[in-house]
């Protein structure tokens, strides 16, 4: 078995028989851990790669290169891995949350104000445990706005700091 | 204003010029299609109470008269990037098409990075450089709220920029928007002309020259190269343009803008250019009511 490099991007493996990384999630486990938590079809992510750099950091990005790769980023960070639970990230939520069907939780104006800014709230949800995918009405429809960690009748905001805006006294 | 003097020789209207750089620009922001509709942004601004009037050339920009753009809901879900009018121009110009190979070679903080990605519908390679780690992070931050998966991001110097990661083979297109004087921003930060200085435009030309050498270089036969600065020196523009058409295989194309403009400079105090660089254009403040710009296209030959 070979170690994880932190500083490079190294393309998953597609299943557990061509893995040489101790830990290293596969492409495999990747698209099931997105079709089962949130109902989102593998298809969605056909012309994608996934990319580990430091130890489950998920990376993705359309297109392909030769692995590994040794630059500042590649696509968009996608998802960590390296707890017992997966967490996808902000931005992968936002950008392929509005396909989710399950373990989506739609929040009024006044919820969806408190968790951008970062706070924990006591709700009703009668879905699983764990991380879901947090939408409010915008513009006529639904939109993902990131995701929170549902448990003991609480869910917590995980918006990271840099992107948490207060908008409350507006 | 001292600095913009040399410049009464070849503005159109120089007084029109001298009082549009005194006025302040209103806030503008680019619709980010990657994540949603213009309709639907701007549905989600007006839900907002901002107020917003639509730019004529450009469906996907809005100008804000009374606000900023960052702090509410459209923004928040990346549907929106605040850029200035102006400097939406080349990467229409560039036109990288979906599934292309496209560097920008001077990327932070990726404005127009993330607007080649939306005209690339987020299909392709984009290589985003720059030399600067702290600007690159200014860079990430847009491509992440934006949502841009096609992004290649590298920090080295774009004058030794290698294409080695990503295969070695050449781009389609390139954009080239340098380091420069900034004199065109003036209506934003009315403290640029202050540390102004011949010695400093002389010295960022070089820099200007080895870039765009570059991005020549690593674009393929046919392929597009812009240029573009937010300046008006001629040093950083046809000077610029003038000695690439000398060293490396490319030349000047025409291309159609929906602007105000002035065609590129032949003669500058006692420097007459080739005249290729006539196809480069000059974008005033007065004529658009927006920031300076220059804009060229190439065209590489070999
Ligand atoms: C005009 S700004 C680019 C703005 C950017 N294109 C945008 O739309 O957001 C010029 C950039 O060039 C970078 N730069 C300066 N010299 C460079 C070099 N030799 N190689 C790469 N980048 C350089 C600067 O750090 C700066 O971020």
């Amino acid at each position: 078995m070979s170690e994880n490099v932190s500083h490079r991007f190294d393309r998953l493996p597609a299943t557990e028989a061509e893995r040489d990384v101790e830990g290293r999630p596969t492409r495999e486990a990747v698209l099931t851990f997105w079709a089962e938590r949130f109902g989102i079809d593998p298809e969605t992510f056909a012309a994608y790669t996934f990319w580990e750099r430091g130890n489950g950091k998920i990376w993705a990005f359309t297109g392909d290169l030769e692995t590994p790769v040794d630059i500042e980023a590649l696509g968009m960070s996608f998802m960590r891995t390296r707890q017992e639970h997966w967490k996808p990230t902000t931005e992968a939520v936002q950008r392929f949350g509005p396909r989710a069907d399950r373990n989506v939780i739609h929040l009024d104006r006044e919820a969806a104000e408190r968790f951008l800014a970062g706070e924990d709230q006591q709700l009703e949800w009668d879905g699983d445990w764990g991380y879901l995918v947090v939408t409010h009405d915008i513009a006529g429809g639904p939109e993902p706005i990131g995701v929170g960690l549902y448990v003991h009748g609480e869910l917590r905001s995980q918006i990271p700091k840099g992107r948490r805006r207060d908008f409350s006294g507006e | 204003m001292d600095a913009l003097s040399r410049y009464e020789p070849i503005v159109d209207d120089f007084e029109a010029f001298l009082s549009a750089c005194e006025r302040p620009l209103p806030p503008v922001v680019r619709v980010n299609t990657i994540k949603t509709t213009i309709e639907r942004a701007r549905r989600g601004l007006e839900a907002a109470g901002i107020e917003l009037d639509p730019v004529e050339w450009h469906p996907g920009l809005f100008r804000l008269p009374e606000d900023q753009p960052g702090a509410n809901w459209p923004y928040t879900h990346g549907w929106i990037h605040g850029q200035e009018e102006v400097s939406a121009v080349p990467a229409t110009v560039l036109d990288p098409q979906p599934g292309e190979r496209v560097w920008d070679a001077t990327a932070a903080p990726g404005s127009k990075t993330t607007q080649l990605a939306a005209l690339m519908d987020d299909r392709g390679l984009l290589v985003a450089t720059d030399n600067n780690m702290g600007r690159l992070s200014a860079l990430r931050s847009n491509t992440e709220r934006l949502g841009v998966t096609n992004v290649a991001v590298t920090n080295e110097d774009a004058r030794n920029h290698s294409l080695k990661p990503f295969g070695g083979e050449d781009y389609d297109r390139a954009l080239v928007d340098v380091p420069c004087s900034c004199e065109g921003t003036i209506r934003k930060n009315p403290d640029t002309l202050e540390e102004w200085s011949l010695g400093h435009v002389e010295g960022i030309a070089g820099v200007q020259k080895g870039i765009l050498s570059r991005a020549i270089q690593a674009t393929r036969e046919d392929g597009t190269v812009v240029y573009s600065t937010c300046t008006f020196a001629p040093e950083e523009n046809e000077g610029v343009l003038d000695h690439v058409l000398d060293t490396e295989n490319c030349r000047l194309v025409e291309f159609e803008l929906p602007l105000e403009y002035q065609d590129g400079v032949i003669e500058w105090q006692d420097e007459t250019f080739d005249s290729q660089v006539e196809r480069a254009k000059r974008i005033y403040p007065h004529h658009n009511d927006t920031g300076g710009f220059f804009v060229a296209k190439l065209e590489v030959t070999g």
